[in-house]
């Protein structure tokens, strides 16, 4: 058996990097929420938008924080033009060609970054670095940071969703488009808001995950993984997504350590698994209309 | 202009309805039975290649297209396909009961999948399939004393009845047949009650079940039967690459066989042969754009799957149904001579239908 340190070690890079998950998870879900796309393309938004976001701080020298602003501004303009310009026009298209569109916009991301940035890892300096003592094991000042903004965003998203009148009239337009056009809700300029959070939730996720995995063209693949957590814990669901996104997270590091012949791939097995058994994820999020 | 006049019920549910259908099918078959006869073998080859990626497309057809199910996991039927059947053949089973063998086995582990996939919808079916797809790929690599792992495995040559067809030619006629045999056996699906609970259900699930069909029974058919003909597509493949490795059979393949069946229209057969014939061509056609754009864009690395996606986002948003669409649009301005308007095949304004009440 493991000694308890190593546990707690293990157990604590899991929960930092179910958070991780639950960052990049946060945006597919805003997104799925508000129009019932499912946004393949958001872990290399989420790279993209690191990528921006070393440019504003390092390449033009603003620092990181307002780097980081000036960046989440770029972006969510970005975000908010993708919608307007594309994926409004798609509305009511057979689910597949919408999946394929949104992978379509990975592919061409990922090799606009490669051509402006390189296709080498790059470092970004934030001001996450050294580590810290806690009751004798040290842990990542990244990985502490990862946790905190997750916590941060998580409630505000939440309340955002709850309290205000754009949140509501967002959940409105997700249930019934039709219906919310007829009360007076402007859907369309909601649902480009919609993506523009859900792009400057991104940026935020890829500057925080710089530190822990560097910049690189191919780290927008775990956006796949924050998807299969998001859908273990029920998509559409805040906190069924950070759950299963945590489960995820805490199982990843040790089945990696007892099973490392499936490195890597026991997120999967858990979508499986837990998919076979809930249909629906663990939090149920649809419902069958009653004929 | 042709007009039809329905003289009997069957005309309803031919095959080809019209004698223009009659006479283009019939040219298509005899110009492929006689390609090797003015091809050279390079080409032939190719030819063969589009041949097998056309059966996949008819199988990922089947679950998406037909009975609106997205899987991102059918390469992961070409693996097994291609997998089951060299290793059977390597074994000494002869090719005819190992094909049989091998789409029995990828028809049963499809409808093992869509056992769970019943119950499931929309992209938690498309995710699920992708880590189905992951999981293969894993097993496949580190399964090392059956399948030879990352360091490959050796296909044996092709011998049907103990007779070697070692010539391209001959492995092409192969392929012919089998497609054949899969367009004609798709068709017939189709308009069999079978085939017409797959539509239903795509279209609505609600009143599918209204309607006395078992939802989850057709669901998991319909992957079955989509997983054995893509089987068949891997036993072909296996053939032409003369070399596994579990790489082949990975997320990009996936999501070739899905950008296929979208590009060359969702929801018929010739749509999936266009989206094979647009996905072989595709090569050729970036090669060819390369030359076209001025130095500075050209010699990027990672401009092929730039191409790629701003090809799949202008088709998705101003041809919806694909190729096939644009095709059928040709035929009616033709078929209607002087009548065509553009309002023809003006779409309707749509709304979201949500997905969380079904």
């Amino acid at each position: 058996m493991l000694p308890i340190e190593d546990v707690i070690r293990l157990g604590f890079i899991g929960i930092s990097q179910g958070s991780a998950y639950a960052l990049i998870a946060l945006g597919f879900v805003l997104i799925y929420k508000a129009t019932e796309v499912v946004n393949f393309a958001h872990g290399d938004f989420m790279m993209f938008g690191g990528f921006v976001v070393l440019t504003f701080s390092e390449g033009f020298g603003l620092g990181f924080w307002p780097g980081l602003v000036v960046a989440c501004l770029a972006m969510g303009l970005a975000g908010f033009l993708v919608d307007s310009l594309i994926m409004r026009r798609i509305i009511g298209q057979s689910q597949a060609s919408i999946f394929i569109l949104t992978v379509a916009f990975g592919f061409i991301l990922r090799s606009a970054a490669g051509m402006i940035w390189g296709w080498s890892p790059q470092s970004l300096d934030t001001p996450f670095d050294g580590e810290t003592m806690v009751a004798g094991i040290t842990l990542g000042n990244e990985r502490i940071a990862i946790v905190g903004i997750t916590i941060v965003l998580c409630i505000a998203l939440y309340s955002f969703f709850a309290r205000t009148r754009m949140g509501v009239a967002m959940q409105a337009s997700s249930q019934n488009q039709l219906a919310a056009y007829y009360m007076g809700i402007p859907v369309r300029r909601l649902i480009s808001l919609v993506w523009a959070i859900a792009a400057i939730l991104a940026t935020i996720a890829g500057a925080m995950m710089a530190p822990v995995t560097q910049l690189d063209t191919s780290i927008g693949f775990i956006g796949i993984k924050a998807l299969a957590g998001a859908i273990v814990g029920g998509f559409g669901s805040i906190p069924g997504t950070i759950l299963g996104c945590l489960l995820i997270g805490i199982i990843e590091p040790f089945s990696d350590y007892f099973f490392p012949a499936i490195k890597g791939v026991s997120a999967y097995i858990v979508l499986l698994v837990v998919l076979f058994v809930r249909p629906d994820g663990l939090i149920v999020q649809t419902y069958q209309k009653k004929a | 202009m042709q007009i039809i006049f329905k003289t009997s019920y069957d005309q309803d549910i031919n095959i080809l309805s019209k004698r223009g259908e009659y006479i283009r099918v019939t040219l298509l078959i005899v110009s492929m039975l006689a390609a090797p006869l003015f091809l050279d073998v390079y080409y032939l080859s190719e030819l063969g290649l589009l041949l097998v990626y056309a059966i996949a497309g008819i199988g990922l057809m089947i679950s998406t297209g037909f009975t609106g199910q997205v899987s991102f996991g059918h390469a992961a039927f070409l693996g097994i396909g291609a997998y089951c059947h060299s290793i059977l053949m390597t074994t000494g089973v002869p090719f005819s009961v190992s094909v049989v063998l091998t789409t029995l086995f990828c028809g049963f582990i499809g409808m093992l999948l869509g056992r769970s996939a019943s119950r499931m919808h929309g992209f938690y079916l498309a995710v699920a399939t992708l880590a189905f797809l992951i999981i293969v790929e894993t097993v496949i690599g580190e399964w090392t004393s059956l399948t030879g792992g990352y360091a490959g495995f050796l296909v044996p040559e092709l011998q049907i009845f103990g007779v070697y067809l070692p010539e391209i030619w001959q492995q092409y006629y192969v392929d012919l047949g089998l497609t054949l045999f899969v367009v004609w056996g798709t068709a017939n699906l189709l308009r069999s009650p079978t085939g017409r609970a797959f539509l239903a259900v795509r279209d609505s699930e609600l009143s599918a079940r209204s309607l006395g069909i078992n939802v989850e029974w057709v669901k998991i058919q319909s992957f079955g039967i989509s997983a054995a003909i893509t089987g068949i597509a891997g036993i072909l493949l296996a053939h032409h690459l003369a070399y596994l490795s579990p790489e082949t059979f990975g997320v990009l393949e996936s999501l070739k066989l899905l950008l296929m069946i979208v590009v060359g229209g969702l929801g018929s057969i010739t749509g999936a042969i266009f989206g094979a014939i647009f996905v072989s061509l595709l090569p050729v056609l970036l090669s060819l754009l390369r030359d076209v754009l001025p130095g500075a864009i050209s010699q990027q690395a990672g401009l092929e799957p730039m191409l790629f996606g701003v090809i799949i986002v202008l088709f998705v948003v101003f041809e919806p149904d694909g190729i096939n669409g644009r095709w059928k649009k040709l035929l009616h301005f033709f078929e209607t001579f002087p009548y065509y308007r553009k309002a023809s095949f003006v779409r309707q304004k749509r709304y979201l239908k949500t997905e969380r009440m079904r």
